[in-house]
């Protein structure tokens, strides 16, 4: 288990470095390099202006030097002009003596957003805070609302109620955010035609999340990943139904609902447990349609504010945190799939 | 003239529809007809599911084709603006119409004024253009590299699983948002990836035709040679773009430049689809090479290829034609969140998610501007999904 769980940490480590080395590489190709440099700087500089604007901010180096640099295992970079020094690790009170030589991400510097002009650790600190808060809340519903319709659907294949819940499954992956979260709002939030029961923003969920702000935008996210995790506890639940032992259960005389409860629905619950971690990815995605669409702002926002605006520090920042959640949440699959099922053990 | 009631309304989209319900008549009857002599496709029609998921999505392709290709069905040009028509409720009458004019916008005026109804159907040309090519393509990389991974196994094995991984790590949304910029086109990585992307495809054929008469040289070098004649010159073609940094192909001998908006989608949609598929191959050819059939072809000294792809591969078919129609689905969905994003496709294009996206802005006063695509997108993708259902258990049945 130790070497098992060993080996999967250093190919995580791996598939992170090798991840953020790509988002660097793509944030740094010269022509999003000007973008930066004239966002920076001003909108009419000179193509001459630009190379020296990039040359004194320390941009000039090659990409991986920089990739070390923002990593924290190479010194930053430093550069005088005018009698003035100025670097990557030098801040606004400090001088060459009292800064630190190294500053990346290995020391906790996540460097500054562009965009918001304030520390990327904090900026992903606060957004992680208020899409954890969706995150929380759609896992709470989508959760027990997909194992309840796979199980139920499951139970007696191919009955009435097997073919409804089917059909809204497959309705229910056949309908990407975005148009579910149009619908709903049309429906439920529109000022001409709808209901008008909720609100068709979010934002003023960020302090206080309440039913009337927050309903739809969890039901969106939640819908999409709802008829995939119902559709796979549905595919086991009917496996485990047509298994020797609940065949011989069935025969001693226990009753449909003790069978259910008591010997199906336990064997049936290992799959869906690692579908639901493997759907963090697509939850992920769900959630930046989701804030761009109710004006939610967390991090899927903020990823949609930086990748729009080139802001290559707060992006990486972004996207080093996704790539750990889907990363962790892979881990916890594999970990949590051998431990549900004694069947199974390492090898 | 005064706006049109909602049962007028329908009447006249009905109506408008006319030649894909007159194809989607010829379609079923003769199918139902010969559904017998048809294989799986013809089983497809005892499956009630499968039935209405096969008439959904052939009602988007023969939409697509009549529009694209003969310019029926829509009522008014997709880019052009009405005055007068902004945020036009459904059914009202055009101002200013002339006699050539259609009289009505039947689904109602968009925030520019251009008509709802028309670019919905405009946009089907698009997704059915885009959708199922990128999928076959994702397909013919998955496969080319699936096979040689799950069959061979080891080293390279290692190597490809831990790529595919890679790309399946990034959140797809921020991979669109790195890859589907303007200055990423300006860089021309699209166009390198196009090269090597495009190139899988003539690999994969090349690879089957070898194996396949292989002891035949004279039939398999003509064969060989008319197929990399034109796959290499389409694919010359293709990756070959003046507007582009790949320009080395005479003009005199491009047949087509593909924009480089629609190549960057389209290179991202299948980078994006590929690692998954991969996965997909190569778990089915883990579990297939233990068969004994593959065991007598290695007995006989078949050659790796040949049993990859001439014995593995057509009986890995099944759930790789499910997997197909489920993937059109998907992939329709990914082009949908690019336009929704505004990414690669130009803002006036009249795809869904573009629509949708420039819809969703006065969404709570005039809903139906994007509702309308939301609507044919969820019926599109519904009808895959289905499709692939039906014949998911019509495949389990045999």
């Amino acid at each position: 288990m130790l070497f098992f769980l060993l080996r999967r940490t250093a190919t995580m480590i791996l598939t992170a470095l090798c991840l953020s080395f790509i988002v660097f590489y793509l944030t740094n190709l010269p022509p999003n390099l000007e973008k930066v440099a004239k966002f920076q700087g001003n909108s009419r500089m000179t193509d001459e202006e630009v190379d020296r604007w990039l040359e004194h901010n320390g941009f000039t180096q090659p990409t991986y030097v920089r990739y070390g640099e923002w990593l924290g295992v190479k010194p930053g970079w430093t550069d005088l002009r005018d009698g003035k020094l100025s670097g990557r690790c030098i801040g606004a009170e400090m001088t060459k003596e009292t800064a630190p030589r190294f500053c990346g991400i290995l020391q906790g510097n996540w460097g500054t957003s562009t965009v918001f002009r304030e520390d990327v650790s904090h900026i992903v600190a606060v957004r992680m805070a208020q899409t954890g808060k969706l995150m929380f809340w759609v896992m709470l519903l989508m959760v027990p609302m997909a194992l309840l319709i796979g199980v139920l659907a499951g139970m007696r294949e191919g009955s009435k109620l097997d073919r409804a819940l089917s059909t809204f499954s497959i309705m229910t992956t056949a309908t990407p955010e975005y148009v579910s979260g149009v619908i709903l709002i049309a429906v439920f939030a529109s000022s001409t035609v709808g209901l008008k029961w909720f609100k068709g923003t979010a934002t003023s969920a960020m302090d206080g999340a309440n039913f009337e702000n927050f309903f739809l935008p969890v039901l969106t996210i939640a819908l999409y990943g709802t008829g995939y995790v119902a559709r796979m506890t549905r595919a086991s639940m009917a496996e485990v139904m047509t298994a020797q032992y609940v065949r011989t259960a069935r025969l001693k005389g226990v009753s449909f609902r003790n069978i259910v409860l008591k010997h199906a629905l336990r064997n049936a619950l290992i799959a869906p447990f690692t579908v639901i971690m493997l759907q963090f990815p697509w939850l992920l995605n769900g959630v930046v349609i989701v804030e761009t669409l109710f004006n939610f702002k967390g991090l899927g926002w903020a990823l949609v504010q930086a990748a729009g605006n080139n802001d290559i520090d707060l992006l990486l920042g972004i996207s080093v945190v996704s790539v750990i959640v889907v990363l962790v949440t892979q881990l916890i699959s594999d970990i949590g799939y051998v431990y549900l099922n004694p069947r199974i053990r390492m090898s | 003239m005064e706006d049109l009631s909602w049962g007028a309304i329908l009447l006249r989209v009905f109506i408008r529809f006319l030649p894909v319900w007159i194809a989607l008549i010829v379609t079923f009857s003769l199918s139902i007809a010969f559904k017998r002599r048809l294989g799986l496709y013809g089983k497809l029609f005892d499956n009630s599911i499968g039935v209405v998921g096969f008439g959904l999505v052939m009602f988007w392709v023969y939409t697509a084709l009549s529009v694209g290709l003969f310019g029926w069905i829509a009522t008014q040009d997709p880019l052009s603006a009405a005055t007068g028509m902004k945020n036009a409720m459904p059914g009202s009458p055009l101002r200013g119409a002339g006699p050539g004019d259609y009289p009505f916008y039947l689904l109602g005026g968009d925030t520019l004024a251009r008509d709802v109804f028309s670019r919905m159907i405009a946009g089907s040309w698009v997704v059915i253009r885009i959708a199922p090519l990128a999928t076959l393509f994702s397909f013919m990389v998955g496969i080319t590299l699936g096979l040689p991974a799950g069959y061979v196994g080891g080293k390279l094995d290692t190597v490809l699983s831990f790529l595919a991984n890679l790309i399946l790590a990034f959140p797809v949304i921020l991979l669109f948002y790195l890859l589907v910029t303007p200055e990423m086109v300006e860089t021309g990585i699209p166009s390198y990836m196009a090269i090597v992307l495009f190139l899988f495809p003539i690999i994969f054929l090349t690879v089957l035709i070898n194996a396949r008469f292989y002891t035949q040289p004279r039939r398999r070098n003509i064969t060989l040679a008319v197929l990399l004649v034109v796959l290499g010159w389409t694919y010359l073609s293709l990756i070959s773009d003046p507007e582009t940094v790949v320009r080395f192909w005479p003009q005199a001998l491009d047949l087509f430049n593909v924009p480089a908006g629609i190549l960057v989608v389209f290179v991202s949609v299948v980078f994006v689809n590929a690692p998954t598929v991969f996965r997909i191959v190569r778990g089915l050819t883990m579990d297939i090479k233990t068969r004994d059939y593959v065991a007598a072809a290695q007995t006989r000294g078949e050659g790796p290829w040949y049993i990859m792809l001439w014995e593995i591969l057509p009986n890995a078919r099944g759930p790789l034609i499910v997997d197909f129609c489920l993937r059109i689905g998907y992939t329709t969905i990914l082009l949908g969140t690019l336009g929704f994003f505004g990414l690669g496709l130009p803002t006036e294009s009249p795809d869904w998610g573009s629509t949708i996206n420039q819809g969703r802005k006065l969404l709570s006063i005039y809903p139906h501007a994007a509702i309308v695509p939301a609507v044919a997108l969820l019926s599109l993708v519904l009808g895959l999904n289905l499709l692939a259902d039906g014949l998911r258990e019509e495949s389990l049945k045999d």
